[in-house]
């Protein structure tokens, strides 16, 4: 059975890789390819890729400027290169309280997706291989969960999170972003498909336990899952804005979004904040396209995941 | 499966323990906090030492309070920080009021004391030591928005202030031989002057109507009124009509650029010289100079334009003040802590250079740094207009208690006025049917 699920993905991004450079998707139907078609669809794919490169590019050009240039000059064109000065000037400006927010980011995104992931994988293999009653149930409510958006629990959670005296610490942050019913979707649908019984039930016999069995044979099946589950959930809390907003009032503790938000806020009466806005917003995607460029090969494979059952 | 289901019912339990203990603690706090703050009732000092906190969005608000916590070791503040106010923290600051956690002091601009206090979230300051007397320390209209023109209360202390005055291009005036303006009939002539020489005079503002109320002020207007219970909303009031009706028709003979404000195209207006003047406060000081730094030595500073030749009168665009929470336990400390910041030389003069904060004490209008020639006004010491203009306010404009709805509501019918569907005083009329309506959704008395 999970041989049978997992050839075809690697077979299909074979074949989706050979064929990348000269197959428009629009036209899989034969050798003869339709050239109208496949233009269109290059010239849709150009349009995209222009609209959503053309803001990083505008970001690139805009944070290399300095600032009397930065109104004066072309806004999609470098004027002098002083992207080194105002990296300098963000590392000493207020101690470089910015990189802490770097560092605070890439804690609540990397550890909380981490666990995050482990608790949903969890979750997951339970719902798919464990039959117990209100299984079900229990499932349904996760399901209902990825309905309900995570601004709308943001409040609730700061009252919540104020009568055990939590606000403004890390854990109200980092709590909340432990949960991802998406994850645990996806991993009860992943290890229902992708992990034989008889596998398990072989692990019982040679004497492992339910805790081993799930590290040792169960998470290594669904890896391809649990990547997808660790990606969607560091991008969330990476992005996550409302949370840290309203849990957050001690500077040290904020995420990169927050202090940036902080900053932009005060722009038209500070304007030197502008330029550290700027190029504090370029630092701050690297960390996102590292994580992609490792990830992605996972992610591509995930996002496919039970999509063919 | 029996297994799973003693773990599920010792789960469930735990979870129950974790609620239960989350209950009791909250209710056993609130009893507390209520008995504190029943003994502070009169503002008495506490004894041994005490720790405050106090949330400001100001960036470098640490440093100076690092000053008062190093000269009393026995009050002790804490910075907390966020977004400006509309951003996001005045929207903490009702959470934190429901939630029973505000901070002991908080930074609130003028425009929203109102609500905070409609909402019931400040402590009258009245009854602390030294605070009433204070009064004489700040500029006359200052005080007004802080007591809401109650004589035996003071709802925050002022912090800063934007007296308007007007910014202009010395040398494209001069060059083109056109008179400074001194009223706004003088003004509207020299758009006309102005725009023949393919400039605009300034830029209207669409969406940022604070300025515009500014303009308001100036005239004499304002836009609410409070008798003790009852609001009166009048945004079409006679003055209020004069200014709208005024910029609609320099916007309607295009004498007036009308750049959204604040973005790149407004900077560029004022940087390759196409806008010569802009009305503002002291604090706009900085933003030409980062906005339009290829100008840097041909601006100068000259009193607001007025309606009537031979008049003194100026508006104010902008202004917070330190508020003390219901809730806080040491309402004297923070009073204290409150004045220190607001009125000494040394926090007053921490404050302008980190956040170019205009003081709203007499006495911080008179620091050195204030004195000084600026260079990129031609080295006029343009400070002195603005402390004359800080002296010409009226103690009369009141701000409602939703003015991020009335800004919003005004600003979409602005927006549309200068796009050429309907009229400045029309937006206003719009605002003012809209405004009322939010008051009494929130059940605040309106009088009609």
């Amino acid at each position: 059975m999970s041989t049978a699920l997992e050839s075809p993905a690697p077979a299909r991004s074979r074949k989706a890789r050979r064929s990348a450079g000269n197959t428009a998707p629009t036209a899989p139907t034969g050798p003869r390819e339709n050239p109208f078609a496949r233009s269109g669809a290059m010239l849709v794919m150009g349009v995209f890729t222009l609209y959503f490169l053309v803001p990083i590019w505008w970001l690139l050009v805009a944070a290399s400027k300095s600032s009397s240039q930065f109104t004066s000059t072309n806004p999609l064109w470098f004027a002098d290169m002083s992207i080194v000065q105002n990296i300098g000037d963000l590392v000493a400006y207020r101690d470089g309280v910015y990189f802490r927010w770097l560092l605070n980011s890439v804690f609540y995104a990397g550890a909380g997706a981490l666990l995050a992931t482990v608790i949903a994988g969890m979750c997951g293999y339970a719902l798919a291989k464990y039959r117990f009653p209100g299984r079900e149930v229990i499932f349904n409510v996760v399901l209902g969960g990825v309905l309900v958006p995570a601004t709308a629990l943001a409040l609730p959670l700061f009252l919540i999170f104020s009568q055990v005296n939590l606000t403004n610490t890390y854990w109200a942050v980092f709590l909340p972003s432990l949960v991802s019913p998406f994850g645990v979707y996806l991993a009860r649908i992943y290890a229902a498909a992708s992990v034989p019984d008889e596998l398990i039930e072989a692990a019982r016999l040679d004497g492992a336990g339910e805790v081993r069995t799930f590290f040792t044979v169960a998470v290594r099946l669904m890896f391809p899952a649990l990547v997808t589950v660790f990606l969607f959930q560091f991008v969330a809390i990476w992005n996550n804005f409302f949370l840290p907003l309203i849990m957050l009032r001690d500077e040290a503790l904020f995420p990169v979004t927050l202090g940036l938000y902080s900053w932009n806020s005060q722009v038209n009466q500070i304007p030197e904040l502008r330029g550290y806005v700027l190029i504090g917003a370029l630092l701050s995607i690297i960390p996102l396209i590292i994580t992609f460029l490792l990830l992605q090969r996972f992610w591509r494979n995930g996002l496919g995941t039970g999509s063919v059952k | 499966m029996r297994m799973n289901k003693r773990a599920a019912t010792v789960a469930l339990l735990s979870v129950a323990a974790v609620g239960l203990a989350g209950c009791s603690s909250a209710d056993s706090s609130p009893d507390s906090s209520g008995d504190a703050a029943a003994a502070v009732g009169d503002c008495a000092p506490s004894t041994g030492k005490v720790d405050l906190t106090f949330t400001s969005w100001i960036p470098g608000m640490e440093d100076v309070v690092a000053v008062w916590n190093e000269q009393n070791p026995d009050i002790q503040v804490a910075v907390q920080t966020g977004p400006n106010g509309n951003g996001g923290t005045y929207q903490n600051f009702f959470n934190q009021l429901k939630a029973g956690n505000a901070p002991d002091l908080g930074q609130i601009e003028y425009d929203a004391l109102p609500n905070f206090r409609v909402q019931d979230g400040l402590m009258d300051l009245a009854a602390c030591d030294g605070v009433l007397d204070a009064q004489e320390d700040f500029v006359d209209w200052t005080w007004g928005q802080v007591n809401f023109g109650e004589a035996d209360a003071v709802y925050a202390i002022p912090q800063d202030s934007g007296p308007m005055a007007m910014f202009y291009r010395a040398d494209l005036f001069e060059a083109n031989n056109i008179a400074i303006p001194t009223t706004w009939a003088e003004y509207a002539t020299a758009a006309e002057q102005v725009r023949a020489t393919g400039g605009y005079i300034t830029n209207f503002s669409q969406s940022d109507i604070n300025q515009f109320a500014g303009l308001v002020w100036q005239a004499g207007g304002t836009w609410f009124q409070n008798d003790g219970t009852d609001w009166t909303v009048d945004l079409t009031s006679a003055e209020s009509t004069k200014v709208a009706d005024y910029w609609q028709d320099l916007v309607d003979r295009d004498l007036v650029s009308v750049n959204p404000p604040w973005t790149t195209e407004w900077d560029n207006a004022y940087n390759t010289g196409s806008d010569w003047t802009w009305n503002s406060a002291a604090w706009g000081a900085n933003s030409i100079m980062s906005g339009a730094p290829d100008t840097a030595g041909k601006w100068a500073v000259a009193p607001s334009p007025q309606w009537e030749a031979g008049d003194a009168a100026s508006g104010n665009w902008g202004g917070s003040s330190t508020a003390v929470f219901k809730g806080s336990e040491h309402p004297y400390e923070a009073a204290q802590f409150a004045l220190w910041l607001n009125t000494s030389d040394e926090s007053l003069t921490l404050l302008n250079k980190s956040a170019n904060l205009y003081p709203a004490a007499k006495s911080g209008l008179e620091l050195p740094v204030l004195k000084e020639g600026v260079a990129f006004y031609g080295d006029q010491p343009i400070y002195d207009v603005f402390a004359e203009a800080s002296g010409q306010v009226s103690a009369d404009f009141v701000w409602g208690p939703t003015m991020t709805q009335t800004y919003n509501d005004v600003s979409d019918g602005f927006k549309a006025a200068v796009s050429g569907q309907g009229t400045l005083s029309e937006a206003l009329a719009t605002g003012q049917d809209s405004t009322i309506a939010a008051l009494e959704a929130q059940a605040i008395p309106v009088k009609k």
